[in-house]
């Protein structure tokens, strides 16, 4: 069944393991001097090249797409195209048995995957370590590692990922039990379930920290409108945390909305290209400090609820535990559907 | 006569279609038994539930002694060239051999490169390009190699030109011949089965209508035709199959063991696919149009 399997599956194992050293051997060429280069300077951004920040945008799409295509190519044909084509009567003849069919069949296209991913990623953390959330001394910065697009590709959540989907794949191919509509139905499913973890689940798989300040113009980082025309107010997060919610609240620690004077206080801010524009905002410093004072004495603070940059780890055990929990369960429905309902 | 494969009330059910209903039937060991019934009539349903590639909504299957596919033991006991004959296309002629090596406990590979070498298929051919009959013949070497005590065979060469037909049936009747082995297979063309089989089963709507050993039944059916006469007036021990009537004649099939003593008749003999004809059309049997329609049970 081994045999087998190697034979159906080696054109996909040589092409992703293929692609998989090409890039490893991109980011090892480039990688060395990458970090000669931060560990000398402090404003490594700005001596990045285009080539360099290629790279780092390009590892964390490559690695956004890589479970989504393995998951599509490689899981979803995995059962559908032999009952498509009426191969597993064929198959399901031989003197092994259904479970054993299918588990062999799994079982090597989830260790090729996860293996092949987790080369992958390891390869991509590494080159990326220097840089991940550098920021220019001017202006541009790269993603820090646990903003949710970059934490994704980092760590070992993408070999949850590839295995999720892989299953996920395989799951639908058997129920749906045509190659292509299968594939479309697993990109949907598995697109979704990525945009709804970092929305709704990752904020809450570890214990996220709660700080409350007081708003003064050390901690202010900006005034704005939000959509319906009410002023808000954000202050400053160290950088590298992740902040879920940075709101504003009264005496009594309830998310509140700014007294009705706040925006009468507030200096009006200088327009763009005035010529005495500069005098104006130093002037005005005063006012400010002045409208944050009576803030602050009428009990308002700013609560900011955030995922410190320490949880890094812990967020990726968490999320990689629950794809991999969640990939068992489509693993065993698999199983059970190829043994019970799939006659 | 032992059983090799015996059924009970048989049924299988689609969403809300039985495609299989009530079906009781046996399947003689060390035999060439052909199964023989109309499309639709549950050939293929019955064929995947005793190779356990279905398994019953209801009633009892039993294959080799043990329910189908049960473990790879039972598996190995049983092979299988399923409708259509399946190959993988992107293997080669010599993969699938490896595949049926490697899967197989009991698998004879001399005999295996022997087949297809004397075939004349080239090993390293891909099975997507062989022809119909050449990718039929490959899936019943990987049938007959697996040296299983059943092999059975759904359709084998329905999509066969005659020429390649003859050559399969060809094949299989000297593997068995070699062998030993008890066959069963279906098919709706009778002509295919008279060559091969020396056992019958004829299954219409899910039940069994008749089953016997050719010798047998070509010995104990005659036709008779004569002045009209209604079956009631048939000696007892003359069981109507078929008939058939026109205002001044009678037809019928009959099956019985004593001889046909009537002068008013004229026997003549049945082949095996005018005896399944008539049974599949059974002894409701409509005369012409025009000739006073006349409904007889």
């Amino acid at each position: 069944m081994i045999w087998l399997t190697w034979r159906q599956c080696r054109t996909q194992f040589i092409a992703v393991y293929g692609l998989v050293a090409a890039a490893c051997v991109w980011l090892a060429v480039t990688g060395p001097a990458l970090a000669r280069l931060a560990r000398r300077n402090e404003n490594v951004y700005d001596l990045l090249t285009s080539n360099d920040r290629l790279l780092f945008n390009g590892g964390i799409a490559v690695l956004a797409v890589a479970p989504a295509v393995i998951g599509i190519f490689w899981g979803a044909p995995l059962v559908a195209r032999e009952l498509e084509t009426g191969t597993y009567r064929l198959a399901w003849n031989q003197s092994v048995t259904r479970g054993r069919w299918l588990a062999v069949k799994l079982g090597f296209a989830v260790l090729s995957t996860a293996v092949a991913v987790g080369i992958l990623t390891l390869a991509i953390t590494w080159w990326a370590q220097p840089i991940d959330g550098a920021t220019g001394s001017q202006r541009g910065s790269l993603a820090s590692r646990l903003t949710p697009i970059s934490f994704a590709m980092r760590g070992i959540v993408p070999v949850g990922y590839a295995v999720f989907a892989l299953l996920l794949g395989t799951l639908i191919g058997l129920l749906v039990r045509r190659s292509v509509p299968a594939m479309a139905l697993t990109l949907a499913v598995y697109v979704v379930v990525q945009i709804a973890v970092p929305l709704w689940v990752r904020p809450h798989l570890v214990p996220a920290t709660t700080t409350s300040m007081v708003i003064s113009h050390s901690t202010l980082d900006g005034i704005g409108l939000d959509g319906s025309g009410t002023l808000t107010i954000t202050t400053h997060a160290e950088r590298g945390d992740w902040v879920l919610s940075n709101e504003t609240v009264d005496a009594q620690g309830r998310a509140a909305a700014l007294p009705s004077w706040f925006s009468s206080c507030l200096p009006p801010p200088p327009a763009a290209g005035q010529p005495n524009g500069k005098a104006a905002v130093s002037q005005d410093h005063g006012t400010l400090d002045a409208c944050l004072a009576r803030l602050t004495d009428e009990g308002f603070r700013q609560r900011v609820v955030y995922q410190p940059r320490d949880h890094f780890w812990p967020l990726q055990w968490a999320e990689t535990g629950l794809y991999l929990a969640a990939s068992v369960v489509l693993g065993g429905l698999s199983f059970w559907w190829t043994r019970r309902r799939l006659s | 006569m032992s059983a090799i494969v015996t059924a009970r009330g048989l049924g299988k059910q689609y969403r809300r279609r039985w495609a299989l209903q009530d079906c009781s039937l046996e399947v003689p060991v060390g035999r060439v038994t052909g199964l023989v019934g109309p499309n639709g009539a549950g050939k293929t349903t019955l064929l995947s539930l005793m190779v356990g590639i279905l398994t019953p909504t209801v009633g009892t299957i039993e294959v080799c002694g043990g329910r189908p596919a049960a473990d790879a033991s039972q598996l190995a006991k049983v092979g299988f060239v399923a409708q259509d004959t399946p190959t993988y296309a992107g293997l080669t002629v010599a993969d699938h051999l490896r595949l049926g090596a490697h899967l197989n406990p009991r698998w004879d590979d001399a005999a295996a490169h022997r087949r297809v070498e004397r075939l004349g298929l080239d090993p390293h051919q891909k099975a997507g390009q062989l022809s119909g009959g050449q990718r039929a013949q490959l899936a019943l070497t990987l049938g007959l190699a697996k040296r299983p005590e059943l092999l059975i065979l759904d359709e084998p060469v329905a999509s066969l030109d005659p020429l390649a037909r003859r050559e399969f049936l060809q094949v299989l009747m000297e593997a068995v011949a070699e062998d030993e082995i008890s066959v069963l297979l279906s098919s709706h063309v009778v002509s295919d089965l008279e060559r091969v089989c020396d056992h019958v089963v004829v299954l219409v709507d899910s039940q069994v209508r008749v089953a016997g050993d050719v010798e047998e039944l070509l010995a104990t059916h005659h036709r008779l035709s004569g002045p009209r006469r209604e079956p009631s007036t048939l000696p007892a021990d003359q069981q109507v199959v078929w008939a058939s009537h026109t205002d001044r004649q009678s037809t019928y099939v009959v099956r019985t063991r004593s001889p046909i003593l009537d002068p008013a008749w004229s026997v003549s003999a049945l082949g095996l696919e005018d005896l399944v004809l008539a049974y599949m059309e059974g002894p409701a049997s409509v005369t012409p149009a025009s000739t006073g329609l006349e409904v007889l049970r």
